[in-house]
Formats: C-alpha cells, structure tokens, sequence
C-alpha cells in the first residue's frame, strides 16, 4: 500500500517558497541538475521574473524516508498573493499539512500571519520553517520567538534551512512524512473531489487539477461537476510529475489530474465538487465560493482597427483564466473595447501583462475601480464600476462603497508614518496588537478604494519596505462620492474619470492634473489639463509648447535619414493615443495615481 | 513649387581646399584626386544614359565645385552634355567658393552654360568667418559677388549661416543687410547645425564651443523671416528664400517633391520610380569600384506607399507650399489636429493646401508625426 502525504508551503512574499519547492523537487530527483531551472514551478515568465506564484501548480515526489519507508509527497503550490486567497484556501482544503515558511531575517510577517490562520481553518498540521538561515541578517532566536509569540506555535519543532544552498531539506522531507497525518482513506464511498486548480491545454483541453476525497475515478467514468450539473466523459486521470503522468485510477488521498473534454477552464469551479454521474455523492465538499472581482478597468486596443484581435486574445487568455470577467465597454475617448473585473491589483497587471507579452496586443487600460453601490432618489438600487455610468449626482439618494480590514505588521518605529498615512487614506477604527517586543501589528477598517489607488506603494515608502500588508473585504458602509472628470485640451477624456471621496476630489484633481503633465509629452502646441466636478474646474496644470525642433537643411542623403528617424519615432508613437489634437500616452491612462515617490 | 517636370541631374564634387569647422558633408582635401575622379565620374555617367527622360536642372555641389581648375570643369561639362540630355532653359547651378572665383573663371562657366550661381558666404563678420575656419574674408566674397554680377550672372544665390557663437539678432541681420546690398536672387539662410564627427562637434562636447539656446535660434530664425519677406523675398523652405517663384532652386524643388534625380559621384544619392539608392562615400572607394567595372553604389531603398507618404508629409512641412488636404486625408490627419495647429498660428488653410507658417517651419520635423497612423 502506498503512502499519501498531502502539504502545501505557505509563507509572506519573497520568504523563498518557490525557491524551496524548486528544492524539493531536485531532491526527489525528477530532474537532472543540467535541466534544472530556477523555479520550476513558476513556468510562466511573469512568474520568474517577479518571483510570484500565479497558477498554482502541483507535483507528486516520490521520497524513501529514513527509515526506509516509500512514499509519494503531494506539493501543492499555491498562489503568493492576497488577490488570490480564495484559491490558496481551496488548495489548502486538498492538504493535511504545510510547510510553514519564514523568512529568517524579516521573520513573521502579515502573510505569514494570515495564511497560518488559513491554514488553521482547515484544521492542518502545521511545520514552521525557517529558511534563508544563510544570510547575515538571519536571527534565527529572534524569529524563534516571534513564532512562539506571534503564531502561538512550538519553536523547537520549527525545522531550520537554505533552500538556496539545498541546506535542510532531508529534514523538511523527514518532518513531512513524520508530523502530516496520511489522508484519510474512504475508497468505498461515491467519488467526491475537490478541484483546487484548472488549466488550459490546446490539444487536450481543460485540465482539472483535484484532491480526492472519496472514491475513485478511472478512465471512461462519466463525472458530473456538482455546481452547474454538466457531465463529462474522463478521458484520463494521473499525476503530475512536472509532466502529467497517467494512472489508472485516482483513489481517496490521491492528488491529480482528470482531463474530460471540458473546453474551457471557465466550464469549472475551483472549490466546486467532481463526483459520478451513476452514483453520485450526497452532498458536494464544503467551502465553495464563487470567484468575484472586486478591481474593475476597461481595457481597448491602442488602435481600433485592433479590436478584433483583442477579442481574440481575450477569449484565448479567458481560457486559462476563470476569474477574469468581462463585457463590451465604449468610451467616445477611446472607442470599443472591454469593461474587466480581476481579483485585485496584481491579478490585473498579470492579465494586463500577458495580453501584451503572450498576445502582442497594444492596450490601453484605464485606472482601476471598485464597484460603488448607489440608492437612487426613486428608490432603486444601483452598482457602478466605471466610473462612465455614474449616476447624475442630483438623483442620488446614498452611496456606499466597499470597505477592507486591512492588516499592517511593521517594526515600531514606523508606527507614526504608518498611522498618518492611514489616516490619509481614511481609515478608521484601528486596533493594535504587540506580538513581540518592537513590533506592532495594526488592524483597521479602509476603503477598498484606497488600496486600488495607492495604499501599498505608500506603505512600502513610509516603512521603508519593512511592513507588511494584508486584507479581507468586510463590507460596504456610506461615503460621500462624487465623479472627477479630466478635461485635456478642453475635452472630457472620458476613459480618465474618476469615482472618488468628496473631500478628497480636489487632493486628487491636483495630482492626477501635475501626473498628466508629466506624462504628456510636449506638443506643438500649449495643452491645458483640468479636473473638474460637475461643470467645476477645481484643478489645472498646462504641458508647455515646443517650439522649435526644425533641421536646416534636407536634401538628396538627408531624406532617408530623416524618414527613418521619423518611422522610429512612429514606432514610439505606438503607444500614443489621439485624443482630439493630443497624443496620450498608453501609460498615462494608469499612471495618474501612481505616487510620486516612487 | 517649382520643381519642374523632369529630373535633375546632380553632380558631387568631393574636393576641398579645406575643411570648414562645421561641415559634416563628404570631401577631400587631395586635389591630386581630381583627374581619376573625373574619369570615374565619366564612366558612372555612362551607367545611367538611358535610363532618365532629358534633366532640366543641372547641379554640380560639394565639396566645393569651384575649387576644380577651369581645364577640369570644363572637361565636366562636355562630359555631362556627352552622356545626357538637357532641355532648353534647364537650370545649370555652380556652388562657389569667395576664395577661388576668379574672373576668368566666372567667365568660362557662363560659357560652359552655367547660369545660376550659389556662393558660400555664410557670414560678413571676419571673427563669424575665422571662427568657423573658412578660407576666405567678408570683402573677398563682397569682391566675388561683384564679379559675378557684373559678369552677366542674373541667378546669384548667397549662402549664410545663423546661430553662429556670441552672434546676437542684430549682427545677424547686418549680415543680411549687408547681402541684400547685392540684390540676390535667391538666398540659403542655415541655422548653424553641431555635426558629428566635425571640430564643433568636439569643441561643443567640450564646452569651448557655445551656440545661441533654443529660444534664441528660434527667435533668429523668425526674425530673419520676416525682415526678408518684408524685403520682397519668399520663404519658400525651412532654409531658403527668393525673390519670386522663378528664382527658387528647381534643382532642390526635386528633392521636396519626389521628382526623380540622379546623383553622380562619391555620397551622391538618386531617386528614380519610388528606388533610392546611394553611392559609396569615399572618393578612393568610388574610383576603384569604378574601374574594377562595378556600380559605386553602397546601398539602395524602395519606398512602399506608407513611406511615400510619410515623406511627402515630411517635406511638405518644410516647405512653404505644404501639403495637400488629399494627402492628410491619405495619411489619416484628424480634423481636430489642423484646427488646433491652425489655431496655435503653426499652419495656414488654403484651399485645398494646408501650408506651414513660420512658426509652423521652427516645428516641421514633428508635424509629420501628427498626421501618420500608428501602423
């Protein structure tokens, strides 16, 4: 009988968790040394790059213990982020135990935090780890106690490694097979699996990714996908192994895959249950929440005679992405294209990203929204995410938007920055906690609003990178809003309205109209930019003329050089947009917000 | 414009007595090249014969053209007059230095058939002309333009440069003042322009050389303008004025509209049915690869209708006739954009044409821009 042990690693962002996967796996030895890339798990370039996890991967280590036992090691990776918690839940519900990562020289951190509560919900064995022990700045007693402290758990059981130098990993693998309980074994009963992760692959379709509960499923079993009812046909079952690995059947305690002939990754659920069509489970797993969006921005071609071919990417890129959603959008500034909702800030970067890298498209993207909710003078309800539609201001009655509680763990000294950034950015109701001499641990109420604005770009300045943020939303409460509308030349530029707090319009009309100024090159011509409230201009700023560019002479050998510099200078122009006479550069359109600090 | 139908003939005449402080252009200070590139220049001639319609405009540039000796352009004439044909009233331009224009010498080009004469000036402030190492002093070239009008030359142009270090606006215009004098028909008005690879060029890197800023280059320029056109001179392009449409350079009008034009010599360029191709740069190079029986040609281009376009659009900005709302309209102009441009005093609506102003001129190197679709 083989032996199962199902774990994730969890830690706060650049704590090494892809690093120590990357570990784990050269250890189980399913890749030679010479094919070895950093990351292997992380195998979209985004991913390397910035060293995040963005789809969630999973692979099946053959390890033999020490005591000379077999067994196959589940690693299900999880998603690094909080836009994406809701997955990493779904992938912890598949463990029975994670690896508890951090960081030996910042030492626990808002993540760290947050996903150990994760984890706790689901009731997991919990190994803490303390990597990066090779650094000179680790404090491995300093960060001892503060799991102690902090996390409540037993420091000496916290096993000690260098997932860069390959220093410790035995013992992670040894504390795996020891301390994570195996799974629960129920082959008997009806098939119930949970679908943690799905994605697209061009020859076979939809691959769902799942941890089974009860049951089993084999080739030429019909399944039935518990949240929308459709039936499927499976095709093949297995397990990863860097590459997909087929077996003959997927039984309780297993963690694999099952490709049916499903076309997209939008036909499946994460968090939804699989079980059989002829003798189907009773009830579906527990847990299951729809992915909802909660950043809104439009998306259109730089072009619009690109629009069709950004309706195509769109729909290849939707394929692996279910948590992406969109509609048609128009705006008179910039023509047809996209209203989008992501599941935050990263989420949208990352689709923003990939459009433009894997699907060559030229895009524009208009800053990001959250979505407003209004109660009109005549009684009715109304949603806003663009800010296109808002309502005329005399109709309304209320207008409520969606508020966070936000986490900030920093060390002391930056409790006075933090509190008056915080209080810029309307927070309120804050509560302290002291988890260990000289660290303070903030809890308060925001508007989702301001972290979509500039929140944590602000919070890395004001603590010089040291604190660490996390969120949940919590719910939507009153606030006084009103729309700011930039005027470029005396045009409204639409796709560059802003839905914003009342008292806060004319701080934003200021600074989106010095951004603009900044980000306008400068024309032929004097170019007036205004923020303005209703028919009120409450900000200017003015992008001075050139005036002279000329060259003197241009006869037989200059004309091809100087066409040529002009076609180079056409190419850069790519990433303009006309708007009347003046010529916005793509940036500019999510730039306005950024903080100058940066 | 007045480019005229047919092409034009053009003819680089590489050789130097010396090199000027300023000029990026491609010569050689080796006077003993002369006769082998002569016989080069004959047999390039001889590749091209057929396959011009008859050139109505005639330019021997450089270099300096007058510095060859009087044996040697007029052996260049007979040559060009052997291997081509010209119709009648065809434009003959000589570029002329001060320092070696002689009587005799003016003479013999009325005779070969020369009629239009452009004389490197670029200023009458003797500091102005040491400081940019020409060979020559502001009564020499006083004494040369006597010469040639007294000589019967009716079509004298006069070279000058602006912009030059410590000039202010008023020594700029008694520069100009001072060329009026000899009621020239045409006149070239260049802004002093750092070229790579030149002594300013080193000299500005270093900080020893210090030109006018921006926003007095740009004032230079439309002053002088005005005072010409007050002056009964047409500012036909970015650098040039004449006094009357008849007295602007067919020759370079080809260049601004895309008439065909052939180039001889070493770094001349040629255009013919949409091609554009170039001849090596050095005289060595272009005499040997001559007389191995090859082409001197160092690269080529053919223009497709985006870059047709674009070009038109570029030249056209430079000149004072503009484009053509046809052509906008072919390049995707925006309404929105000529009025704007119109309204900010840039160009001027005739018609069917949308012309640049001035003012419009201190900006064409971008105008272009505005109008191109992003393709």
């Amino acid at each position: 009988m083989k032996q199962i042990r199902n774990f994730s690693i969890i830690a706060h962002i650049d704590h090494g968790k892809s690093t120590l996967a990357d570990r784990l796996i050269q250890h189980a030895g399913l890749v030679s040394d010479r094919q070895f890339r950093d990351q292997i798990l992380d195998n979209m370039d985004i991913e390397r790059e910035r060293g995040i996890t963005i789809k969630s991967q999973t692979v099946t280590l053959p390890y033999t213990s020490k005591s000379g036992e077999t067994f196959e090691l589940n690693l299900i990776d999880t998603p690094g982020h909080v836009d994406f918690s809701y997955e990493v839940s779904r992938a912890l519900a598949s463990c029975e135990g994670v690896l508890l990562l951090v960081d030996a020289s910042q030492g626990v951190q808002a993540q760290t935090v947050a996903n150990l509560y994760a984890a706790l919900e689901h009731d997991l064995t919990i190994i803490p780890v303390i990597n990066k022990i090779d650094l000179i700045s680790a404090d491995v007693e300093s960060v001892k106690e503060q799991i102690e402290s902090e996390l409540g758990l037993d420091s000496e059981l916290a096993v000690l490694c260098s997932a860069k130098e390959g220093r410790g990993i035995e013992d992670i693998l040894e504390a795996i097979v020891e301390r994570i309980p195996p799974p629960r074994e129920n082959s008997e009963k009806p098939l119930s699996a949970l679908i943690f992760d799905a994605h697209y692959d061009s020859f076979r379709g939809t691959i769902v990714s799942c941890r089974i509960f009860d049951g089993s499923v084999r080739p030429g079993d019909v399944i039935r996908f518990m949240y929308n009812g459709s039936s499927y046909r499976v095709e093949e079952v297995g397990v990863f192994r860097l590459m997909r690995d087929p077996r003959k059947e997927l039984r309780a305690g297993d963690v694999g895959y099952i490709i049916s002939g499903v076309k997209t990754v939008s036909d499946t659920r994460v968090g939804d249950t699989i079980t059989l069509e002829s003798h189907p489970a009773a009830a579906p797993l527990p847990g299951f929440k729809e992915a909802k969006p909660v950043v809104f921005s439009s998306i259109y071609p730089m072009s619009s005679d690109e629009y069709q071919s950004l309706v195509d990417s769109l729909e290849k890129y939707k394929l692996n992405d279910a948590a992406l959603v969109y509609q048609k959008d128009s705006s008179l500034a910039l023509g047809q294209g996209f209203r989008c909702g992501f599941l935050g800030l990263l989420h949208l970067e990352i689709v923003q990203e990939r459009l433009e890298r894997e699907f060559d498209q030229s895009i524009i993207m208009t800053f990001p929204s959250v979505e407003y909710r209004f109660t009109l003078n005549d009684g009715s309800a109304l949603t806003v995410d663009n800010p296109q539609y808002y309502p005329d201001p005399l109709a309304i009655k209320s207008s409520t938007e969606p508020y966070i509680k936000a986490t900030v763990i920093m060390p002391e000294r930056y409790m006075g920055a933090v509190m008056k950034l915080c209080l810029d950015k309307r927070a309120e109701n804050p509560r302290f906690n002291y988890p260990s001499p000289g660290r303070v641990e903030v809890i308060f109420d925001m508007p989702l609003a301001e972290v979509v604005f500039d929140f944590y770009d602000k919070l890395k300045t004001v603590t010089q990178g040291y604190g660490s943020f996390d969120y949940d939303l919590i719910d939507y409460r009153e606030s006084d809003l009103v729309k700011l509308d930039i005027l470029v030349n005396g045009e409204k530029v639409d796709a560059l309205s802003l839905i914003v707090h009342k008292e806060r319009a004319r701080e934003w009309g200021v600074q989106v109209c010095d951004r603009l100024k900044e980000e306008i090159p400068r024309h032929q011509f004097k170019i007036a930019i205004q923020g303005a409230i209703g028919g009120k201009i409450i900000s200017r700023s003015t992008v001075t003329p050139f005036r002279k560019d000329v060259t003197a002479k241009c006869y037989g050998g200059d004309i091809s050089r100087k066409r040529k510099l002009l076609e180079k200078q056409k190419k850069g122009k790519k990433r303009m947009k006309m708007v009347g006479a003046v010529m916005i550069p793509q940036s500019a359109f999510v730039a306005v917000l950024k903080t100058d600090n940066e | 414009m007045n480019s005229g139908e047919n092409p034009g003939l053009y003819v680089h005449v590489p050789f130097c007595k010396t090199k000027c402080h300023y000029c990026g252009f491609y010569s050689s200070i080796d006077l003993s090249g002369i006769p082998r590139w002569l016989d080069a220049l004959r047999e390039e001639a001889l590749l091209y014969r057929h396959e011009f319609k008859p050139f109505d405009s005639l330019y021997l540039g450089g270099g300096t053209p007058s510095v060859l000796p009087e044996r040697d352009l007029a052996t260049l004439m007979e040559c060009v007059h052997d291997r081509f044909t010209f119709l009648p009233d065809s434009e003959i331009t000589l570029e002329a230095n001060p320092d070696d224009v002689t009587e005799s010498k003016v003479s013999l080009l009325r005779d070969l058939g020369v009629n239009r004469i452009s004389i490197g000036v670029q200023s009458f402030d003797e500091g102005e002309l040491a400081r940019l190492g020409r060979r020559h002093t502001a009564k020499q070239a006083e004494k040369v333009l006597d010469v040639v009008r007294s000589s019967g030359f009716d079509n004298v142009g006069i070279d000058l440069m602006f912009g030059l270090e410590g000039q202010n606006q008023d020594g700029w215009l008694k520069t100009l003042d001072r060329a009026l004098r000899f009621a020239p028909d045409h006149l070239s008005c260049y802004q002093l322009t750092i070229e790579e690879g030149t002594p300013f060029a080193a000299e500005s890197a270093e900080r020893r050389l210090r030109v006018p800023g921006e926003e007095e280059q740009r004032s230079l320029f439309l002053a002088t303008s005005a005072f010409l056109e007050e002056r009964g001179y047409t500012h036909y392009e970015v650098s040039n004025f004449a006094r009357g449409r008849d007295r602007f350079s067919r020759h370079n009008c080809k260049y601004w509209s895309h008439v065909p034009y052939l180039g001889l010599g070493p770094a001349a360029h040629s255009f013919l049915g949409g091609r554009r191709w170039w001849n090596v740069r050095s005289v060595e190079n272009y005499c040997s690869t001559i007389s191995a029986g090859g082409k001197p040609v160092e690269g080529f281009e053919e223009l497709d209708e985006d870059q047709i376009v674009l070009e038109s659009l570029m030249l056209g900005f430079r000149t004072r006739n503009g484009v053509t709302a046809e052509l906008l309209a072919c390049a995707g102009g925006a309404a929105d954009t000529l009025r704007q441009l119109e309204e900010s005093g840039l160009i001027e609506i005739a018609g069917e044409r949308v012309c640049p102003t001035p003012r419009g001129f201190l900006v064409a190197d971008s105008l272009p821009l505005l109008f191109t679709p992003c393709r």
